[in-house]
């Protein structure tokens, strides 16, 4: 897990759905192609939204990472 | 690829009812689904400048509201009160200032669990380029004028244009909330 270095992170921490996920869509905006987005958050329903997000997208989820009450994401934008 | 559309109805004006249609919309949107709300009847107040500041959930009528209490006002009497009452008894509910209390609780509980006020989701719906239909026979009904509502709103439109813009894609969904 700590061979992925991401490009940009965003610790959306606190936060309840649908906010991850609407805030992702717009962090990943910001990207390019290829690039790796890190996602952190501590809503439960994230660890099943996120995948959700990025099977609707196509962008990849190459690693979810759980530690200490906290669901890390990596992504692969499209 | 083949064109989704996904539509939900919005007919109520109270704080509870204005979640679900502002939450799905704005997903399906980052989703990359085409969105809209079709806002009739009180949903119409979601998008109202004023009466959306002033959206409230009512504890009668409403057998199935909690009252859990939030975060920061938990405490050995709250809990109490919680484990004997699950909701304010319907009755209680009548009692003056009983809707502006349960209101102010649920808004408290709102942003201690960050989630989202309502103008944010609104923000974030047409960021997401969800587009917002107001009814226009529910604004004539009412005598919202368009200055009453939001900015960024679509014109207002009927029920066959609504029907129609829906329809015509290869996916159609609707939702009534």
């Amino acid at each position: 897990m700590a061979t992925i270095t991401p490009d940009k992170s965003l610790d959306t921490s606190g936060l309840n759905c649908p906010l991850p996920v609407l805030k992702t869509k717009k962090a990943m905006e910001g990207l390019q192609s290829g690039q790796i987005l890190e996602v952190i958050s501590t809503d439960p329903g994230a660890k099943a939204d996120i995948p959700a997000f990025c099977n609707r997208t196509g962008h990849q989820l190459l690693e979810t990472v759980e530690e200490g009450g906290k669901y890390i994401f990596y992504l692969r934008k499209k | 690829m083949a064109t989704e559309r996904f539509a939900i109805i919005a007919t109520k004006g109270t704080l509870d009812m204005a979640y679900p249609p502002l939450i799905l919309a704005s997903t399906a949107a980052s989703l990359g689904v085409e969105t809209a709300i079709f806002f009739t009847f009180y949903g119409l107040n979601i998008i109202h400048k004023k009466r959306m500041q002033e959206l409230k959930v009512a504890p009668v009528g409403n057998p199935a509201m909690p009252m859990s209490f939030p975060p920061s006002m938990k405490n050995g009497f709250t809990d109490a009160i919680a484990s004997v009452m699950p909701g304010p008894p319907q009755l209680l509910g009548v009692i003056p200032g009983m809707t502006d209390l349960m209101t102010y609780m649920m808004k408290k509980s709102i942003k201690e669990h960050g989630v989202a006020s309502i103008p944010e989701l609104l923000d974030a719906c047409k960021e997401a380029e969800v587009k917002l239909i107001a009814c226009q026979m529910t604004m004539e009904l009412f005598g919202y004028s368009q200055d009453d509502l939001i900015d960024g709103l679509e014109p207002p439109a009927g029920a066959a244009t609504f029907i129609n813009y829906v329809m015509e894609a290869d996916k159609p969904m609707i939702v009534f909330v």
